[in-house]
Order: structure tokens, then C-alpha cells, then sequence
């Protein structure tokens, strides 16, 4: 019965934990400047459930704060990438990327070194 | 005995990898993996990876591999890990570094604000704040009156008075340290000032009517560990400031910061029998403390700070301990005392980044006692300033809030020696508000922020304080403005007016029924709209901003010079509004030279009982140009240069109205126009250490005659508020800052 009620507890704590309302998570997704970023937070607050979204211009990481009850970070990534960023481990389709601004276009060379130096557009 | 069998067997898995721009997981083979004073270690096998055996025991992993920099790693619990090596070799690295604009504009908030780096404050040697601005064409900065030699400023065509001027947002220049308190702030303890014209946020009060200004202060966390600037004038000034700045804890830092400034020479380059600035004497100690506790989330600072200052001026033979309120000779004494004690606590929920509370403290004591010819006038202002504000979002973070709770408590002790009014004015003002703004930015094309507080005050009643600010940006690199609030505030007005007791007018206030002094609170409504535009010209970097503000005042007192015998307060009949017109064009012409070019047009008129008239001494037309030069930094050199020229040009100024004066004690309807031309030059030695070199108004303008009947000031006809231009012509300077990081 002791072992139950345990097994009861962790159980429990185990789902209150996946069912956290301040989930936090991390993604890495690719993009060059703050229009990147722009697009990209834009995205996850596309998403119900999205509580706060800040990508990094230099590290590329997407730092996430969602509910966890009415999302997870599948339905985020799925929205990002619907927006033509890749993140790792799911690619934006062909489609998707195209529709990026030409300045953006950080699957490209030439765009990334015009990029490099600097922490985005001027602010 | 479980989890020690399970622990003993705990590995942990990894991978090495060369650091590279990208993060790419390049493995990097032959790596030494092992802890630190065992011999337990692996080395990474062809795709980087490693496996080592964990035992609590050991929590330093060493990293290390030829041509790379060796790595410590704190491991508190088997995990992954990933790593990444630098090479040792970092002779062909290269930085590359955009140069930070001096002054930058927001293309992204609501508000039409911009922050001002230490680096703009350098182009200028700025001894105090007041003086900080003379590279900025948003601010204007009048010449130094003929008496106490302070410098006034002005935005959109306003006083100082309407404009909220705080230090890290606490109100600091306002009530009795309103007409010298920018002088109080010395300029070597600013990091940056934020300037937001229009009608700003409701968080710091109802008071800013043309606008806000922040100034923060250097902090003992991030300032130098020692700072050293002494400064030279060729009228004989001279100042000191010393900061010193230490570490007691992992949490706590400390800063003493130490100012003085003195000037004893005799100055009368127009032989008018005046000093043509005070000899003076300040003492100004701050003393900080910092907390940062980034676990928990706590940040508070706690600042104590004394002042001391003492001016004299007057005549060239004027001897206070013989002169002193006699007709022997004309002088003036202004002693000022202030304490001021100020806390603040900040708290961010370090779960949820998006929640923080801050509270801010401040008690401060001023205390002026002051005598101008025959007429004395003395002030204690007691004030408290309290505000509560809490943090938060509205589903997500693109929605944020701000509300909290704010009280401000003022007693007012004056007396006067004057005719015509009372020997003391005390009174004491309590307001409790609370404020809720509300900020939206859609993170591309709009922000938003519409505030509004409510506030009850015991003399001016209970009311509302709506500001709204809107930021659009149409295409790339714009951002159009758009902003409307209201302003409200009781009018010290004898503390914002002191240089009228140094003529020989009469004062009168010609209402009694309000509550101050017998008149009604200022309310004044501002809209603005603003466009600035980022552009390439020739390839550079270039932007333009185009700006229109109306202040329009629904009551104000109004102060009525237009009768030169009498100095009249009394409550506005009519219309009085100050519209402004500016524009500004800013150019990155040449790798390391900046060009700015500003031009602005005031019409401020105000309905005086002797008609609509345009403000006294408010130029219609002014040009401002602003060049800036620095030669390349290059590695293993001893330092570099800067150089800097600023030229403002004043258009002709209305004087206030002379007919009933005798012809002999009249000056003309308009003033002359006027220029100015500042330089400076800068010597950086190293990173430590610099030498500065500047003149002020080196083309000697001079204004002939700044005191109106100097030869009898005693008589009907005296009056030193004439001031349109630099009294003592051009003046050259030299200092020194040494710092240790």
C-alpha cells in the first residue's frame, strides 16, 4: 500500500511538473539579423500557450516560456519553421524559406558574412 | 547503499569540439580529458567523443589539447557535456567592431526618447550636468545669467520647470534645488542620460509637462576602481573629482565619489564694475552601495549623499563682511546645504524573467539661504519620494504592464525681505497616486504605450494623468511618433525665478485665491508627432528626424517681465502655448568623422495682461552643427585623438518691454543674433589615461552690457536678467582623467 501511495506521489508531482503553466525550454534556430528575430518570436507567439520568446542574434538560442497545458515545444518548433527558419533537428521547407526577406536569407553565404560583425540591424 | 553503487558507476558522456563562428559541432580528436589531481582520464577519439568514470569526489575536469587553450570544467552532476576548444594562436582573430554612435536613437520604442553615452558627454569637458547638454540639440542651454552664473535649459521652447529631470528616476531637480540642482550633479558621475521628449510615461509622476530627462549614475559594480579628473579654466576655475570604487563581497560593491570646485578670480572683461561670474566653492560626496544577488534575483542600490555650496558675486569692491545688505555696494551671497539619502530595491523573479518588483526611496534636505543687493530670500525644502512599481505581462510578452503606487511628501519653509509680499510662504504638499501603464509591441511595425495615473494631492485637488506615446515604423529603418499627454504642477515661484531678485523690480502676485501663493496649479496639455528616417548617403551611414511638439497651456503662471519696474505673477487669461519645430540630420560622412546638423523653430507666445506676446529671450530661429572626429585605434599604438567643434546659432531674441524706462535705460526691441563656437581636443594616451584640451566661444562673442544700470544699482533702473549672450567672452580650458579599471 506504502509503495503505491509512492508510486501515487511521484506520479502525480511527475504530471504537475509536465503540466508546469511557466515550462521552460531552449531551441536552437537558425537566422542571421533582428529581422530574423523579429519573424521568429513573432512565430512562437503565434502559438497559444507562448509566454515569452527571445532568440539570440549571436548564439542562435530561442529561449522559450510557454504553458505547458496548452502547448509544447513540438507545436513551437513546427511554428517557427513554418516561417522558413531551420532549427535543429527539423529543416523549413523549400516554400517557407523563400519566403524570407532577401536580407535574411541565412542559408546563404554572402549573407551571413554581411551579417557578421554586428548583433543585427542597427537598433 | 543504493546510490552510492549507483554513483560509482555513474560515466560521463561527451564531446570536444574546435570553437568556431557558427557553433558547428566539428570533433575534435586526441583531446586530453581527465580530473584535475587524479589519474582517471580518456582521451577523444576521432568525432571528439569521450567517456570518463564520475565519482563525486571529483569536480574538475580538465580539458586540454596542443595549439588549444586548456579548460577547467565545474562538473557538479554526470551530464553531458559539450565543449568547445579555443585555439591558443589568436594572432589572425579579428574583432570586428561597429562603432557605437556617441548618441543613439531608438528606431524601436514608443516614446521618442534617446540615451546619450558617456562617450557624447566626453565631447564637452561638461563640469555638471547643465552643461552636458551643449552637445545636443534637443536641449537647448541659455547663457549663464549675469548674477549666479548658472545655466538654464530649455526644451521645446520650456524651462526647466516643465521638464521632469530625475536621476535613475527619482525626481531630483525639482522645488528648491530647481535653479541650481543641475549644477549639483557633477558630470564625471553620469554614465548616461536618457532624454525623452514629449509626453514620457506616467511611472515617475504627473509633473513633466515638454518632457523627461534621466540621468544614471555610474555604479560601483561596473565604474572605474579608480578615477582621477582634474580640470583647469583660463578664468581660474577649477575642479576635481575623484572616484573610488571597491568590492567588499560577491554581492556587495561600494563607491565614494568625491567633487569640488572652486573659482576665486576677478573677472570684468566689459567694465560694467561687476564680476562677470560668482566666485564659488562646492564640496559634493556621494556615497554608494550596491547588492546584486543574481540567484535570488535582487539588485539595490543605496546612496547617500552632501553638498556644499557657496557663491558670491556682486560688485568688484563688494565685501560681504562690510557690504552685507547695505547700499555701500551691490552683492549677493548663495549658500546651499543639501543632504539627500536614497534606496532602491529591485527584485526579478529569476523563474520568470517577465515579473520584477522595484521600490525606490529617496529623502532629501535642501536648505538656500541667500541675500540679492537689499532683497533676502531663504528656503527649506523637505522632500520624500516614494514609489512601488510591480512588473508583468498579459498572456505573453509581447503584452507588458507596469502599476504601482507612488507618494511624494514636500514641506516648503520660504522667507523674504522684499516689498510687497509676505516675510513667509510655508507650505507642505502630500500626494499619494497610482499609476498603470500598458505597453504593446507587435514586434515588427508597432509599439504602443498608453499609461495613465491617478493622483490625489491636498492643494491640487484629485486628477488624472492619461499619456499616450505610439511608435509605427512604414518601411525599413523608420519610425514615425506619435504622442499626447497631459502635465500638471504647483509652481515654486520663487525658487524658479530667482534671478528677479536681482533687479530692482517690485514682485507682485495679483491672484489670491489659489492655493500656492495664491495661485492655480499649471496644467498644460503636449502633443508631438516625429519621424526619423535612417538612410546610406555615398555609401555611409546617415539619418534624419524631423520633429513638431505643441505645448498648450490650459493654466499657467504666467511671469510678467513687460513692465520693467515690476516682476508680475498671476494666473493666465487667454491662451499661452509653445509650439516647436525641429530638424536634425545626422551623418556618418567618413570612417571615424560624424556630422550633425539640427535646426529649430520656436513660436512661445503667452497672453500677458499687456497682450499676446512672444516669450521674453526665446529665439525664433536656432542652428546647431556638431563635428566629431577620432583617428583609427590601431593595435600596439600609444592611443589616439579626438577632436570636436560644436557652433550654435541664436537668432535675434524679443527683450522683455522697456518703454516706461528712461531712453538711457533702454536696450532695443531685439537682441542681435548670436554664435558660438566650442573645441575641443582629446589626447588618449592609453586605456588609463587622457588629456583634454578645449576652448569655449573661441570667436569672443561678448555681449557689451548684460547689467542694465550697473553704475546705480540701488536706482529704479537695475536689472541683471537682460542676458542674451556670453558675458565674458571666450575661455580655455585643460584637464586630465586618469582611470584603473
Amino acid at each position: 500500500m506504502k509503495k503505491i501511495i509512492i508510486l501515487l506521489a511521484v506520479l502525480v508531482s511527475t504530471i504537475t511538473f509536465a503540466q508546469n503553466k511557466n515550462e521552460k525550454a531552449s531551441l536552437e534556430v537558425d537566422g542571421v539579423c533582428l529581422m530574423c528575430k523579429n519573424r521568429i518570436e513573432k512565430a512562437c507567439f503565434g502559438t497559444k500557450g507562448v509566454k515569452s520568446a527571445i532568440w539570440d542574434v549571436k548564439t542562435h538560442e530561442l529561449k522559450l516560456i510557454y504553458d505547458a497545458r496548452k502547448t509544447n515545444l513540438k507545436t513551437i518548433q513546427n511554428s517557427v519553421v513554418a516561417v522558413g527558419h531551420d532549427t535543429k533537428g527539423l529543416k523549413a521547407s523549400d516554400e517557407a524559406y523563400a519566403s524570407v526577406h532577401p536580407c535574411c536569407k541565412y542559408r546563404d553565404e554572402d549573407v551571413k558574412d554581411d551579417h557578421k560583425g554586428e548583433s543585427g540591424h542597427k537598433k | 547503499m543504493l546510490p552510492l553503487l549507483m554513483s560509482s558507476q555513474e560515466k560521463i558522456n561527451g564531446m570536444i569540439m574546435e570553437a568556431n563562428d557558427k557553433n558547428e559541432h566539428i570533433g575534435l580528436g586526441g583531446a586530453n580529458v581527465y580530473w584535475l589531481n587524479t589519474n582517471i582520464g580518456t582521451v577523444t577519439n576521432l568525432d571528439g567523443k569521450f567517456i570518463i568514470p564520475y565519482s563525486k569526489e571529483n569536480t574538475k575536469l580538465i580539458i586540454s589539447y596542443v595549439g588549444f587553450k586548456t579548460d577547467t570544467l565545474t562538473i557538479r552532476q554526470p551530464k553531458l557535456v559539450h565543449h568547445w576548444l579555443n585555439p591558443v594562436d589568436n594572432l589572425d582573430a579579428v574583432t570586428v567592431t561597429s562603432r557605437k554612435q556617441a548618441t543613439a536613437k531608438s528606431y524601436l520604442q514608443a516614446t521618442n526618447t534617446f540615451t546619450v553615452s558617456s562617450d557624447e558627454l566626453l565631447k564637452a569637458a561638461c563640469c555638471n550636468l547643465s552643461e552636458s547638454f551643449e552637445t545636443n540639440p534637443s536641449i537647448d542651454v541659455n547663457f549663464a545669467d549675469a548674477v549666479t552664473g548658472t545655466r538654464q535649459i530649455k526644451m521645446l521652447g520650456l524651462t526647466s520647470p516643465y521638464i521632469l529631470i530625475a536621476t535613475e528616476n527619482i525626481p531630483t531637480v525639482r522645488g528648491a534645488s530647481q535653479a541650481f540642482g543641475l549644477s549639483f550633479i557633477p558630470g564625471t558621475w553620469v554614465e548616461s542620460i536618457q532624454i525623452t521628449k514629449g509626453a514620457g510615461s506616467v511611472v515617475n509622476g504627473y509633473e513633466s509637462i515638454a518632457g523627461q530627462i534621466n540621468a544614471e549614475l555610474v555604479k560601483p559594480s561596473t565604474d572605474n576602481k579608480l578615477y582621477v579628473n582634474l580640470y583647469g579654466a583660463s578664468s581660474e576655475r577649477l575642479e576635481l573629482n575623484t572616484h573610488i570604487n571597491t568590492k567588499l563581497s560577491d554581492k556587495w560593491d561600494t563607491g565614494l565619489y568625491v567633487h569640488g570646485n572652486t573659482h576665486h578670480g576677478v573677472h570684468d572683461v566689459n567694465n560694467d564694475g561687476f564680476l562677470d561670474m560668482p566666485q564659488y566653492d562646492q564640496i559634493n560626496v556621494m556615497n554608494r552601495w550596491q547588492y546584486t544577488n543574481p540567484e535570488k534575483g535582487f539588485v539595490s542600490f543605496i546612496n547617500l549623499k552632501f553638498l556644499n555650496d557657496k557663491k558670491q558675486t556682486g560688485q568688484l569692491d563688494f565685501d560681504p563682511e562690510t557690504d552685507k545688505l547695505t547700499t555701500n555696494a551691490w552683492g549677493s551671497e548663495i549658500d546651499t546645504r543639501r543632504y539627500e539619502v536614497s534606496a532602491k530595491l529591485g527584485y526579478v523573479n529569476p523563474e520568470i524573467p517577465w515579473q520584477s518588483v522595484g521600490i525606490q526611496t529617496a529623502f532629501s534636505s535642501h536648505k538656500q539661504e541667500s541675500y540679492f543687493g537689499l532683497k533676502q530670500y531663504d528656503i527649506l525644502h523637505n522632500s520624500l519620494y516614494s514609489n512601488i512599481i510591480y512588473n508583468s505581462i498579459i498572456s505573453d510578452s509581447r503584452h507588458k504592464i507596469k502599476t504601482g503606487l507612488s507618494y511624494t511628501y514636500d514641506h516648503y519653509d520660504e522667507s523674504l525681505e522684499t516689498p510687497n509680499l509676505l516675510p513667509d510662504y510655508e507650505r507642505t504638499e502630500r500626494s499619494i497616486g497610482a499609476f498603470f501603464e500598458y505597453n504593446y509591441d507587435s514586434l515588427d511595425k508597432l509599439n504602443l504605450t498608453a499609461g495613465v495615473r491617478i493622483d490625489n494631492h491636498n492643494l491640487l485637488g484629485t486628477f488624472v494623468t492619461p499619456r499616450l506615446n505610439v511608435r509605427y515604423t512604414p518601411w525599413e529603418k523608420s519610425a514615425l511618433r506619435a504622442s499626447v499627454g497631459r502635465g500638471k504642477r504647483s509652481a515654486n515661484i520663487f525658487a524658479e525665478n530667482q534671478s528677479m531678485f536681482s533687479t530692482s523690480r517690485n514682485i507682485n502676485i495679483l491672484n489670491t485665491t489659489g492655493k500656492v501663493y495664491g495661485l492655480d496649479p499649471e496644467i498644460a496639455w503636449n502633443y508631438g508627432v516625429s519621424y526619423l528616417q535612417g538612410f546610406n548617403l555615398f555609401g555611409r551611414k546617415a539619418d534624419v528626424t524631423i520633429d513638431y511638439y505643441k505645448t498648450d497651456f490650459t493654466n499657467q503662471v504666467v511671469v510678467d517681465y513687460e513692465n520693467p519696474q515690476e516682476v508680475n505673477f498671476y494666473n493666465l487669461d487667454g491662451k499661452s502655448y509653445a509650439n516647436s519645430f525641429q530638424t536634425e540630420f545626422n551623418y556618418n560622412a567618413f570612417e571615424h568623422f560624424d556630422l550633425r546638423l539640427a535646426y529649430k523653430y520656436y513660436k512661445v507666445k503667452t497672453q500677458y495682461n499687456s497682450g499676446e506676446l512672444e516669450k521674453p529671450l526665446t529665439p525664433k530661429h536656432r542652428l546647431f552643427a556638431n563635428a566629431s572626429y577620432e583617428t583609427h585605434v590601431r593595435e600596439n599604438t600609444t592611443g589616439h585623438w579626438k577632436f570636436d567643434a560644436t557652433f550654435n546659432w541664436l537668432g535675434k531674441q524679443r527683450f522683455s518691454s522697456m518703454e516706461s524706462n528712461p531712453v538711457v535705460y533702454q536696450l532695443p526691441k531685439y537682441t542681435p543674433t548670436v554664435g558660438t563656437l566650442n573645441v575641443q581636443i582629446t589626447k588618449v594616451f592609453s586605456p588609463k589615461f587622457e588629456v583634454y584640451l578645449g576652448g569655449e566661444n573661441v570667436t569672443n562673442v561678448r555681449q557689451g552690457n548684460p547689467v542694465l544700470g550697473a553704475d546705480n544699482p540701488f536706482g529704479a533702473n537695475f536689472d541683471t536678467t537682460y542676458v542674451y549672450g556670453p558675458i565674458f567672452g571666450s575661455m580655455y580650458y585643460a584637464g586630465l582623467r586618469y582611470k584603473i579599471k
